[in-house]
Protein backbone atom coordinates (compact mmCIF):
# COMPACT_ATOMS: atom_id res chain seq x y z
CA UNK A 1 0.00 0.00 0.00
CA UNK A 2 1.14 3.50 -0.76
CA UNK A 3 1.36 5.62 2.35
CA UNK A 4 -0.03 9.11 1.98
CA UNK A 5 0.07 11.94 4.46
CA UNK A 6 -3.14 12.58 6.38
CA UNK A 7 -3.94 16.04 4.91
CA UNK A 8 -3.30 14.75 1.39
CA UNK A 9 -5.57 11.80 1.99
CA UNK A 10 -8.30 14.07 3.36
CA UNK A 11 -8.01 16.37 0.37
CA UNK A 12 -8.21 13.37 -1.94
CA UNK A 13 -11.35 12.10 -0.16
CA UNK A 14 -12.95 15.52 -0.39
CA UNK A 15 -12.07 15.90 -4.06
CA UNK A 16 -13.16 12.45 -5.19
CA UNK A 17 -16.89 13.24 -5.32
CA UNK A 18 -16.61 16.41 -7.46
CA UNK A 19 -14.05 14.69 -9.67
CA UNK A 20 -16.28 11.67 -10.19
CA UNK A 21 -19.22 13.97 -10.90
CA UNK A 22 -17.13 15.74 -13.55
CA UNK A 23 -16.09 12.40 -15.09
CA UNK A 24 -19.70 11.19 -15.16
CA UNK A 25 -20.94 14.42 -16.73
CA UNK A 26 -18.18 14.10 -19.34
CA UNK A 27 -19.37 10.55 -20.03
CA UNK A 28 -22.90 11.86 -20.54
CA UNK A 29 -21.56 14.40 -23.05
CA UNK A 30 -19.40 11.80 -24.83
CA UNK A 31 -22.41 9.47 -24.96
CA UNK A 32 -24.46 12.26 -26.53
CA UNK A 33 -21.77 13.21 -29.04
CA UNK A 34 -20.90 9.66 -30.12
CA UNK A 35 -23.77 7.17 -30.13
CA UNK A 36 -21.38 4.32 -30.90
CA UNK A 37 -19.44 4.86 -27.67
CA UNK A 38 -22.17 3.57 -25.40
CA UNK A 39 -23.07 0.90 -27.93
CA UNK A 40 -19.55 -0.50 -27.94
CA UNK A 41 -19.27 -0.35 -24.15
CA UNK A 42 -22.62 -2.07 -23.78
CA UNK A 43 -21.81 -4.76 -26.33
CA UNK A 44 -18.48 -5.56 -24.69
CA UNK A 45 -20.11 -5.75 -21.25
CA UNK A 46 -22.91 -7.94 -22.64
CA UNK A 47 -20.27 -10.29 -24.10
CA UNK A 48 -18.89 -10.77 -20.59
CA UNK A 49 -22.30 -10.97 -18.92
CA UNK A 50 -24.07 -13.28 -21.36
CA UNK A 51 -22.01 -16.44 -20.52
CA UNK A 52 -22.27 -15.59 -16.81
CA UNK A 53 -26.05 -15.26 -17.05
CA UNK A 54 -26.17 -18.46 -19.08
CA UNK A 55 -24.25 -20.27 -16.34
CA UNK A 56 -26.29 -18.86 -13.45
CA UNK A 57 -29.63 -19.19 -15.22
CA UNK A 58 -29.13 -22.85 -16.23
CA UNK A 59 -30.33 -24.30 -12.88
CA UNK A 60 -33.43 -22.09 -13.02
CA UNK A 61 -34.29 -23.33 -16.51
CA UNK A 62 -33.59 -26.93 -15.42
CA UNK A 63 -35.83 -26.52 -12.36
CA UNK A 64 -38.55 -25.08 -14.55
CA UNK A 65 -38.36 -28.05 -16.91
CA UNK A 66 -38.24 -30.68 -14.19
CA UNK A 67 -41.02 -28.95 -12.24
CA UNK A 68 -43.05 -29.08 -15.42
CA UNK A 69 -42.39 -32.80 -15.85
CA UNK A 70 -43.52 -33.62 -12.33
CA UNK A 71 -46.51 -31.33 -12.67
CA UNK A 72 -47.52 -32.97 -15.94
CA UNK A 73 -47.43 -36.48 -14.45
CA UNK A 74 -50.70 -35.89 -12.64
CA UNK A 75 -52.79 -34.93 -15.64
CA UNK A 76 -51.05 -37.15 -18.15
CA UNK A 77 -54.22 -39.03 -19.11
CA UNK A 78 -56.34 -35.93 -19.77
CA UNK A 79 -53.49 -34.26 -21.64
CA UNK A 80 -52.98 -37.35 -23.78
CA UNK A 81 -56.61 -37.40 -24.84
CA UNK A 82 -56.50 -33.69 -25.61
CA UNK A 83 -53.34 -34.11 -27.65
CA UNK A 84 -54.83 -37.01 -29.62
CA UNK A 85 -57.88 -34.92 -30.46
CA UNK A 86 -55.66 -31.99 -31.43
CA UNK A 87 -53.48 -34.28 -33.50
CA UNK A 88 -56.46 -35.55 -35.47
CA UNK A 89 -57.51 -31.96 -36.24
CA UNK A 90 -53.95 -31.03 -37.16
CA UNK A 91 -53.70 -33.98 -39.57
CA UNK A 92 -56.74 -32.61 -41.39
CA UNK A 93 -55.11 -29.20 -41.51
CA UNK A 94 -51.91 -30.79 -42.79
CA UNK A 95 -53.80 -32.12 -45.79
CA UNK A 96 -55.26 -28.64 -46.37
CA UNK A 97 -51.81 -27.05 -46.02
CA UNK A 98 -50.23 -29.50 -48.48
CA UNK A 99 -52.96 -28.84 -51.02
CA UNK A 100 -52.55 -25.08 -50.56
CA UNK A 101 -48.76 -25.34 -50.83
CA UNK A 102 -49.10 -27.25 -54.12
CA UNK A 103 -51.59 -24.69 -55.41
CA UNK A 104 -49.31 -21.85 -54.28
CA UNK A 105 -46.34 -23.40 -56.07
CA UNK A 106 -48.39 -23.79 -59.25
CA UNK A 107 -49.54 -20.17 -59.08
CA UNK A 108 -45.99 -18.95 -58.41
CA UNK A 109 -44.69 -20.97 -61.35
CA UNK A 110 -47.26 -19.42 -63.66
CA UNK A 111 -46.36 -15.90 -62.41
CA UNK A 112 -42.58 -16.36 -62.80
CA UNK A 113 -42.30 -15.54 -59.11
CA UNK A 114 -38.80 -14.83 -57.81
CA UNK A 115 -38.50 -16.34 -54.32
CA UNK A 116 -37.03 -14.19 -51.57
CA UNK A 117 -33.59 -15.36 -50.42
CA UNK A 118 -33.75 -17.54 -47.32
CA UNK A 119 -32.40 -15.63 -44.34
CA UNK A 120 -29.51 -16.87 -42.22
CA UNK A 121 -30.54 -17.41 -38.63
CA UNK A 122 -29.13 -18.12 -35.20
CA UNK A 123 -31.03 -19.59 -32.31
CA UNK A 124 -30.08 -18.23 -28.92
CA UNK A 125 -31.14 -18.60 -25.31
CA UNK A 126 -32.63 -15.54 -23.66
CA UNK A 127 -30.41 -15.28 -20.60
CA UNK A 128 -31.30 -11.92 -19.10
CA UNK A 129 -34.16 -9.47 -18.99
CA UNK A 130 -32.24 -6.20 -19.18
CA UNK A 131 -34.89 -3.61 -19.64
CA UNK A 132 -34.88 -0.30 -17.89
CA UNK A 133 -37.84 1.54 -16.48
CA UNK A 134 -38.53 3.06 -19.90
CA UNK A 135 -36.94 0.33 -22.01
CA UNK A 136 -37.78 -3.24 -22.87
CA UNK A 137 -34.90 -5.41 -24.00
CA UNK A 138 -33.53 -8.91 -23.50
CA UNK A 139 -30.03 -10.35 -23.77
CA UNK A 140 -29.53 -13.33 -26.05
CA UNK A 141 -26.41 -15.50 -25.90
CA UNK A 142 -25.06 -16.43 -29.33
CA UNK A 143 -22.74 -19.23 -30.40
CA UNK A 144 -19.25 -17.74 -30.73
CA UNK A 145 -18.46 -16.93 -34.34
CA UNK A 146 -15.84 -15.01 -36.26
CA UNK A 147 -18.43 -13.11 -38.23
CA UNK A 148 -18.60 -9.35 -38.03
CA UNK A 149 -20.91 -8.69 -35.04
CA UNK A 150 -22.33 -5.55 -36.65
CA UNK A 151 -23.90 -7.79 -39.32
CA UNK A 152 -26.30 -9.04 -36.66
CA UNK A 153 -27.54 -5.54 -35.85
CA UNK A 154 -30.99 -5.14 -37.32
CA UNK A 155 -31.74 -8.87 -37.31
CA UNK A 156 -35.37 -9.76 -36.65
CA UNK A 157 -35.96 -11.74 -33.44
CA UNK A 158 -38.84 -14.21 -33.37
CA UNK A 159 -39.94 -16.72 -30.81
CA UNK A 160 -41.94 -19.78 -31.88
CA UNK A 161 -45.04 -17.76 -32.68
CA UNK A 162 -44.28 -14.25 -33.82
CA UNK A 163 -41.99 -11.25 -34.00
CA UNK A 164 -40.52 -10.35 -30.61
CA UNK A 165 -38.20 -7.51 -31.57
CA UNK A 166 -35.08 -6.46 -33.35
CA UNK A 167 -31.36 -6.67 -32.51
CA UNK A 168 -30.03 -3.23 -31.59
CA UNK A 169 -26.56 -4.17 -30.35
CA UNK A 170 -24.47 -7.23 -31.00
CA UNK A 171 -21.15 -8.46 -29.74
CA UNK A 172 -19.26 -11.63 -30.53
CA UNK A 173 -21.13 -13.70 -27.96
CA UNK A 174 -24.30 -11.77 -27.24
CA UNK A 175 -27.02 -9.72 -28.85
CA UNK A 176 -29.41 -7.27 -27.29
CA UNK A 177 -32.96 -7.41 -28.63
CA UNK A 178 -35.21 -4.38 -28.36
CA UNK A 179 -38.71 -5.76 -27.85
CA UNK A 180 -41.72 -4.55 -29.82
CA UNK A 181 -43.20 -3.16 -26.59
CA UNK A 182 -40.33 -0.68 -26.13
CA UNK A 183 -41.16 3.02 -26.49
CA UNK A 184 -38.58 3.36 -29.27
CA UNK A 185 -40.01 0.52 -31.32
CA UNK A 186 -41.93 1.75 -34.39
CA UNK A 187 -42.73 -1.04 -36.83
CA UNK A 188 -44.61 -0.64 -40.11
CA UNK A 189 -47.26 -3.34 -40.31
CA UNK A 190 -49.97 -4.53 -42.65
CA UNK A 191 -53.46 -5.27 -41.28
CA UNK A 192 -55.76 -8.05 -42.33
CA UNK A 193 -55.87 -9.89 -45.63
CA UNK A 194 -55.43 -6.78 -47.78
CA UNK A 195 -52.43 -5.59 -45.74
CA UNK A 196 -53.67 -2.04 -45.19
CA UNK A 197 -50.74 -0.07 -43.77
CA UNK A 198 -50.38 1.12 -40.17
CA UNK A 199 -47.61 1.74 -37.67
CA UNK A 200 -47.21 -0.37 -34.53
CA UNK A 201 -45.72 1.74 -31.74
CA UNK A 202 -44.44 0.37 -28.42
CA UNK A 203 -45.99 1.97 -25.35
CA UNK A 204 -43.83 0.45 -22.57
CA UNK A 205 -46.91 -1.59 -21.67
CA UNK A 206 -47.71 -5.14 -22.72
CA UNK A 207 -49.66 -4.29 -25.91
CA UNK A 208 -48.23 -1.96 -28.57
CA UNK A 209 -50.56 0.68 -30.02
CA UNK A 210 -51.64 0.96 -33.65
CA UNK A 211 -51.28 4.37 -35.26
CA UNK A 212 -51.64 5.98 -38.70
CA UNK A 213 -54.13 3.54 -40.17
CA UNK A 214 -56.06 4.77 -43.20
CA UNK A 215 -58.80 7.23 -42.13
CA UNK A 216 -62.27 5.79 -42.55
CA UNK A 217 -60.89 2.24 -42.41
CA UNK A 218 -60.36 1.46 -38.74
CA UNK A 219 -58.56 -1.82 -38.09
CA UNK A 220 -61.01 -4.67 -37.55
CA UNK A 221 -61.04 -6.44 -34.23
CA UNK A 222 -59.26 -9.77 -34.56
CA UNK A 223 -57.49 -8.85 -37.82
CA UNK A 224 -54.05 -10.41 -38.29
CA UNK A 225 -51.10 -8.02 -38.01
CA UNK A 226 -48.11 -8.84 -40.25
CA UNK A 227 -44.88 -6.93 -40.77
CA UNK A 228 -44.68 -4.75 -43.83
CA UNK A 229 -41.60 -3.99 -45.91
CA UNK A 230 -42.30 -0.24 -45.89
CA UNK A 231 -39.09 1.49 -44.85
CA UNK A 232 -37.00 -1.60 -45.51
CA UNK A 233 -36.39 -2.50 -41.89
CA UNK A 234 -38.49 -5.67 -41.86
CA UNK A 235 -39.25 -8.31 -44.46
CA UNK A 236 -42.96 -8.47 -45.32
CA UNK A 237 -45.38 -11.02 -43.95
CA UNK A 238 -43.91 -12.03 -40.59
CA UNK A 239 -46.68 -12.65 -38.03
CA UNK A 240 -46.76 -10.03 -35.24
CA UNK A 241 -50.13 -10.24 -33.51
CA UNK A 242 -53.84 -9.65 -33.59
CA UNK A 243 -55.80 -6.36 -33.49
CA UNK A 244 -57.75 -5.75 -30.31
CA UNK A 245 -59.65 -2.74 -28.98
CA UNK A 246 -58.67 -1.90 -25.40
CA UNK A 247 -60.82 -0.34 -22.66
CA UNK A 248 -60.22 3.16 -24.07
CA UNK A 249 -61.46 1.89 -27.46
CA UNK A 250 -58.02 2.40 -29.02
CA UNK A 251 -56.74 -0.30 -31.36
CA UNK A 252 -53.76 -2.21 -29.92
CA UNK A 253 -51.86 -5.28 -31.04
CA UNK A 254 -51.92 -8.42 -28.90
CA UNK A 255 -48.48 -9.84 -29.71
CA UNK A 256 -48.30 -13.51 -30.67
CA UNK A 257 -44.84 -13.79 -29.10
CA UNK A 258 -44.85 -14.58 -25.41
CA UNK A 259 -42.91 -11.44 -24.46
CA UNK A 260 -43.16 -11.89 -20.69
CA UNK A 261 -41.39 -15.23 -20.61
CA UNK A 262 -39.09 -15.44 -23.59
CA UNK A 263 -36.72 -18.41 -23.42
CA UNK A 264 -35.50 -18.98 -26.96
CA UNK A 265 -35.26 -16.50 -29.80
CA UNK A 266 -34.38 -17.04 -33.44
CA UNK A 267 -32.50 -14.13 -34.95
CA UNK A 268 -32.98 -13.82 -38.71
CA UNK A 269 -30.56 -11.55 -40.50
CA UNK A 270 -32.08 -10.71 -43.84
CA UNK A 271 -30.00 -9.69 -46.80
CA UNK A 272 -29.49 -5.97 -46.67
CA UNK A 273 -30.67 -5.08 -50.16
CA UNK A 274 -33.64 -2.91 -49.37
CA UNK A 275 -33.42 0.88 -49.63
CA UNK A 276 -32.14 2.35 -46.40
CA UNK A 277 -34.95 4.58 -45.25
CA UNK A 278 -34.55 3.64 -41.60
CA UNK A 279 -30.79 3.36 -41.19
CA UNK A 280 -29.35 1.54 -38.22
CA UNK A 281 -27.10 4.12 -36.49
CA UNK A 282 -24.14 1.79 -36.04
CA UNK A 283 -24.09 0.56 -39.62
CA UNK A 284 -22.52 3.52 -41.38
CA UNK A 285 -19.69 4.07 -38.93
CA UNK A 286 -18.96 0.37 -38.49
CA UNK A 287 -18.69 0.00 -42.25
CA UNK A 288 -16.38 3.01 -42.41
CA UNK A 289 -14.18 1.51 -39.69
CA UNK A 290 -13.92 -1.80 -41.52
CA UNK A 291 -12.84 -0.08 -44.66
CA UNK A 292 -10.00 1.57 -42.75
CA UNK A 293 -8.58 -1.70 -41.33
CA UNK B 1 -6.70 0.39 25.60
CA UNK B 2 -3.93 -2.08 26.26
CA UNK B 3 -2.96 -2.16 22.63
CA UNK B 4 -1.60 1.37 22.51
CA UNK B 5 1.35 0.40 24.66
CA UNK B 6 2.32 -2.60 22.56
CA UNK B 7 4.52 -2.33 19.50
CA UNK B 8 2.44 -1.90 16.37
CA UNK B 9 2.83 -4.95 14.18
CA UNK B 10 1.93 -5.44 10.59
CA UNK B 11 -1.39 -7.29 10.43
CA UNK B 12 -1.13 -10.79 8.99
CA UNK B 13 -2.08 -11.50 5.40
CA UNK B 14 -5.27 -13.30 6.38
CA UNK B 15 -6.35 -10.46 8.57
CA UNK B 16 -5.74 -7.97 5.82
CA UNK B 17 -7.69 -10.12 3.37
CA UNK B 18 -10.50 -10.35 5.91
CA UNK B 19 -10.56 -6.57 6.32
CA UNK B 20 -10.47 -6.09 2.55
CA UNK B 21 -13.37 -8.46 1.96
CA UNK B 22 -15.39 -6.70 4.64
CA UNK B 23 -14.57 -3.35 3.04
CA UNK B 24 -15.65 -4.64 -0.38
CA UNK B 25 -18.82 -6.33 0.93
CA UNK B 26 -21.27 -3.44 0.25
CA UNK B 27 -20.08 -2.82 -3.32
CA UNK B 28 -19.90 -6.56 -3.99
CA UNK B 29 -23.42 -7.15 -2.73
CA UNK B 30 -24.66 -4.27 -4.83
CA UNK B 31 -23.12 -5.54 -8.07
CA UNK B 32 -24.28 -9.08 -7.27
CA UNK B 33 -27.83 -7.84 -6.64
CA UNK B 34 -27.89 -5.84 -9.87
CA UNK B 35 -26.65 -8.93 -11.74
CA UNK B 36 -29.26 -11.23 -10.17
CA UNK B 37 -32.07 -8.78 -10.91
CA UNK B 38 -31.29 -9.26 -14.62
CA UNK B 39 -32.20 -12.96 -14.60
CA UNK B 40 -35.43 -13.56 -16.50
CA UNK B 41 -37.65 -14.44 -13.54
CA UNK B 42 -40.61 -12.83 -15.25
CA UNK B 43 -41.59 -10.85 -12.15
CA UNK B 44 -43.83 -7.93 -13.14
CA UNK B 45 -42.02 -4.64 -12.62
CA UNK B 46 -38.62 -6.32 -12.45
CA UNK B 47 -37.10 -3.43 -14.39
CA UNK B 48 -38.06 -1.00 -11.62
CA UNK B 49 -36.24 -3.06 -9.00
CA UNK B 50 -32.76 -2.42 -10.39
CA UNK B 51 -32.60 1.37 -9.91
CA UNK B 52 -34.59 1.07 -6.67
CA UNK B 53 -32.10 -1.45 -5.28
CA UNK B 54 -29.14 0.67 -6.41
CA UNK B 55 -30.58 3.77 -4.72
CA UNK B 56 -31.30 1.89 -1.49
CA UNK B 57 -27.75 0.46 -1.42
CA UNK B 58 -26.03 3.78 -2.11
CA UNK B 59 -28.19 5.56 0.47
CA UNK B 60 -27.70 2.97 3.20
CA UNK B 61 -23.95 2.49 2.83
CA UNK B 62 -23.23 6.20 2.27
CA UNK B 63 -25.10 6.84 5.50
CA UNK B 64 -23.67 4.14 7.76
CA UNK B 65 -20.38 3.11 6.18
CA UNK B 66 -19.17 5.74 3.69
CA UNK B 67 -15.65 4.24 3.64
CA UNK B 68 -17.12 1.19 1.92
CA UNK B 69 -19.04 3.24 -0.63
CA UNK B 70 -16.57 5.85 -1.95
CA UNK B 71 -17.48 8.12 -4.86
CA UNK B 72 -15.51 6.18 -7.54
CA UNK B 73 -17.35 2.96 -6.62
CA UNK B 74 -20.69 4.80 -6.79
CA UNK B 75 -19.77 6.19 -10.21
CA UNK B 76 -18.75 2.77 -11.56
CA UNK B 77 -21.95 1.15 -10.28
CA UNK B 78 -23.99 3.96 -11.84
CA UNK B 79 -22.22 3.28 -15.11
CA UNK B 80 -22.99 -0.45 -14.84
CA UNK B 81 -26.63 0.45 -14.21
CA UNK B 82 -26.66 2.61 -17.34
CA UNK B 83 -25.10 -0.16 -19.41
CA UNK B 84 -27.43 -2.88 -18.07
CA UNK B 85 -30.56 -0.88 -18.72
CA UNK B 86 -30.82 1.21 -21.86
CA UNK B 87 -30.51 4.60 -20.16
CA UNK B 88 -28.23 7.28 -21.64
CA UNK B 89 -24.70 6.47 -20.52
CA UNK B 90 -23.55 8.38 -17.43
CA UNK B 91 -27.05 9.45 -16.37
CA UNK B 92 -27.39 7.09 -13.41
CA UNK B 93 -23.73 7.62 -12.50
CA UNK B 94 -24.49 11.34 -12.04
CA UNK B 95 -27.75 10.63 -10.20
CA UNK B 96 -26.23 8.10 -7.79
CA UNK B 97 -23.30 10.46 -7.12
CA UNK B 98 -25.81 13.21 -6.27
CA UNK B 99 -27.56 10.81 -3.87
CA UNK B 100 -24.21 9.83 -2.37
CA UNK B 101 -23.18 13.47 -1.94
CA UNK B 102 -26.50 14.48 -0.39
CA UNK B 103 -26.46 11.51 2.00
CA UNK B 104 -22.87 12.07 3.12
CA UNK B 105 -23.58 15.78 3.63
CA UNK B 106 -26.59 15.07 5.88
CA UNK B 107 -25.00 12.12 7.72
CA UNK B 108 -24.54 13.83 11.07
CA UNK B 109 -28.18 14.84 11.25
CA UNK B 110 -29.57 11.58 9.84
CA UNK B 111 -27.68 8.98 11.89
CA UNK B 112 -29.31 9.79 15.28
CA UNK B 113 -32.79 9.67 13.71
CA UNK B 114 -35.18 6.73 14.00
CA UNK B 115 -35.58 4.18 11.20
CA UNK B 116 -38.92 5.64 10.12
CA UNK B 117 -37.34 9.06 9.75
CA UNK B 118 -34.44 7.76 7.61
CA UNK B 119 -36.95 5.81 5.55
CA UNK B 120 -38.96 8.97 4.94
CA UNK B 121 -35.80 10.84 3.95
CA UNK B 122 -34.88 8.00 1.59
CA UNK B 123 -38.33 8.09 -0.01
CA UNK B 124 -38.03 11.85 -0.55
CA UNK B 125 -34.51 11.53 -1.98
CA UNK B 126 -35.34 8.57 -4.25
CA UNK B 127 -38.47 10.32 -5.51
CA UNK B 128 -36.44 13.43 -6.35
CA UNK B 129 -33.78 11.28 -8.01
CA UNK B 130 -36.32 9.27 -10.04
CA UNK B 131 -37.90 12.54 -11.15
CA UNK B 132 -34.50 13.84 -12.22
CA UNK B 133 -33.85 10.58 -14.08
CA UNK B 134 -37.18 10.92 -15.85
CA UNK B 135 -36.39 14.55 -16.77
CA UNK B 136 -32.94 13.51 -18.00
CA UNK B 137 -34.33 10.79 -20.24
CA UNK B 138 -37.01 13.14 -21.57
CA UNK B 139 -34.34 15.76 -22.35
CA UNK B 140 -32.03 13.26 -24.05
CA UNK B 141 -34.72 11.31 -25.87
CA UNK B 142 -36.55 14.48 -26.97
CA UNK B 143 -39.92 12.87 -26.33
CA UNK B 144 -42.21 12.84 -23.31
CA UNK B 145 -42.11 9.56 -21.40
CA UNK B 146 -45.11 8.13 -19.56
CA UNK B 147 -45.34 8.98 -15.86
CA UNK B 148 -46.64 5.63 -14.67
CA UNK B 149 -43.23 3.85 -14.70
CA UNK B 150 -41.84 6.79 -12.74
CA UNK B 151 -44.53 6.36 -10.07
CA UNK B 152 -43.92 2.60 -10.08
CA UNK B 153 -40.21 3.18 -9.56
CA UNK B 154 -40.79 5.55 -6.63
CA UNK B 155 -43.20 3.11 -4.96
CA UNK B 156 -40.81 0.20 -5.57
CA UNK B 157 -37.92 2.16 -4.07
CA UNK B 158 -40.00 3.02 -1.01
CA UNK B 159 -40.99 -0.63 -0.58
CA UNK B 160 -37.54 -2.09 -1.25
CA UNK B 161 -35.70 0.03 1.33
CA UNK B 162 -36.95 -1.65 4.55
CA UNK B 163 -36.20 -5.12 3.14
CA UNK B 164 -32.74 -4.11 1.95
CA UNK B 165 -32.03 -2.18 5.16
CA UNK B 166 -33.12 -5.11 7.33
CA UNK B 167 -30.54 -7.29 5.63
CA UNK B 168 -27.85 -4.62 5.53
CA UNK B 169 -28.19 -3.66 9.21
CA UNK B 170 -27.15 -7.22 10.05
CA UNK B 171 -24.34 -7.07 7.52
CA UNK B 172 -23.28 -3.69 8.93
CA UNK B 173 -22.68 -5.36 12.29
CA UNK B 174 -21.23 -8.57 10.85
CA UNK B 175 -20.01 -9.25 7.32
CA UNK B 176 -19.27 -5.64 6.42
CA UNK B 177 -17.78 -4.56 9.78
CA UNK B 178 -14.14 -3.78 8.96
CA UNK B 179 -13.35 -3.10 12.64
CA UNK B 180 -14.12 -6.74 13.49
CA UNK B 181 -11.46 -8.09 11.15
Amino acid sequence: MIRLSVPFRQALARLSLPMMLMVSLCLVLIGRADQNFSGHLRASMDDVLAPAYHFVGAPIVAAEHSGGVIGHLFDLQAENEQLQAENATLLQWQAVAMALAAQNNALKASLNYVPAPAPAFFTGDVVADLGGVYARSVLVVLPPSDNDPSAMVGAVAMDGRGVAGRVVEAGTRSARVLLITDLNSHIPVGLGADGSPALMVGTNGSDPALLYWAPGQPPAEGAMVLTSSVGGAFPPGLPVGVVHYNAQNDPVVLPLADLDSLRLLRLFSYANNEPKLTPVPQDAKAAAKHRKH
Amino acid sequence: MARRTTVRRRPSLWRRLDALSRLAFPAGMMVFGLFMLGLPFGIPGQAEFRPAYAMACVFFWSLYRPQSMPAPVVAIIGLVLDLLGLTPIGLWAVLLLCLHGATVASRRRLIPQSFLMTWAVFIAMSAALSGLGWAGEVAFGMHVLPLRPLAAQIITAAGVYPAVAGFFIRAHRGAAAVELA
